[in-house]
């Protein structure tokens, strides 16, 4: 069965091939640029093409996250790191060189096993227990996952507070 | 199966999470700064999520636990860049450099 291009399928089917092309697109800029600044937008790029996926896959929530978390803090983080620490590489070394030649077909490699083995084994799809609803997971958040939702505001907390003694020491008082 | 229904079908999502997670390690091995191969963590990190929603959506039998996973990822790779930054910054201010070449006073 091939939907119409014009139908709402189509439609959608063509929007999730734009939001794959930003992905794939955006991860190839941010491996490949040399200036580091357009390295982080191309990631921010790849982040965008994610949440859209996230979308198809019935997670709108998952979606927003993505963009608040990622696009709007992680990356402008990394953006604040270039600016304090500079961005200019130097010359590659010879070594460096021959991992950059040899680390593509080792890449393409990885990339065609994985997605061989995804594709090559037959998934046994289990009965449905649960439905896709925002409240379903706000539930397990906090019945069956609490202890894990305390153990990661922990790992927050010493993340922040480790992060500020980092980068405070070896600052002059005057 | 034509392109148009792509978004149905669980191998697509699993290609994409293979694609990010390779482009990600090569990423990690090819480049010279510390911020570089942070950027190539976080494709990774990606990668991985991108594959764990996608299980989630089509064969999980709970749909509400792969969400989670997926937000306790970016709660970890959130704290994980924030750690890594101030290293780098600390890092900066003491060899003056972000490259990962020169920070190697242990080099025996």
């Amino acid at each position: 069965m091939t939907p119409s291009i014009l139908s709402a399928e189509g439609l959608s089917g063509i929007l999730f091939l734009v939001f794959l092309a930003v992905t794939a697109s955006g991860a190839v800029i941010a491996v490949g640029a040399k200036r580091l600044i357009r390295s982080v937008t191309g990631l921010a790029l790849c982040f965008l093409g994610v949440a859209g996926l996230y979308y198809y896959l019935g997670s709108p929530f998952l979606a927003l996250m993505q963009l608040l978390i990622y696009v709007g803090a992680v990356c402008v983080t990394i953006v604040f790191a270039i600016m304090l620490a500079g961005s200019e590489e130097s010359a590659a070394s010879p070594r460096k060189q021959i991992l950059r030649i040899a680390g593509l077909p080792a890449a393409a490699v990885l990339i065609w096993g994985l997605s061989a083995l995804g594709s090559g084994t037959p998934w046994v799809k289990m009965p449905q227990t649960g439905d896709f609803s925002l409240e379903s997971v706000g539930k397990a958040l906090l019945t069956t996952f609490g202890m894990n939702f305390e153990l990661i505001s922990l790992v927050l907390l010493v993340a922040i507070v480790g992060s500020l003694v980092l980068a405070r020491s070896g600052r002059s008082k005057s | 199966m034509s392109v148009l229904s792509l978004a149905n079908c669980l191998e697509t999502y699993l290609a994409v999470g293979a694609f990010l997670f390779g482009i990600g390690v090569y990423g990690m091995v090819q480049r010279q700064t510390f911020i570089g191969m942070l950027i190539s963590a976080e494709l990774i990190l990606c990668g991985a999520s991108v594959n764990f929603m996608a299980f989630n959506r089509f064969l999980a039998p709970n749909p509400a636990v792969g969400q989670i996973f997926t937000l306790f990822i970016m709660a970890i790779a959130a704290a994980e860049a924030a750690i890594a930054l101030s290293i780098i910054i600390a890092v900066y201010r003491n060899y003056k450099s972000i490259d990962a070449e020169d920070a190697a006073d242990l080099n025996g």
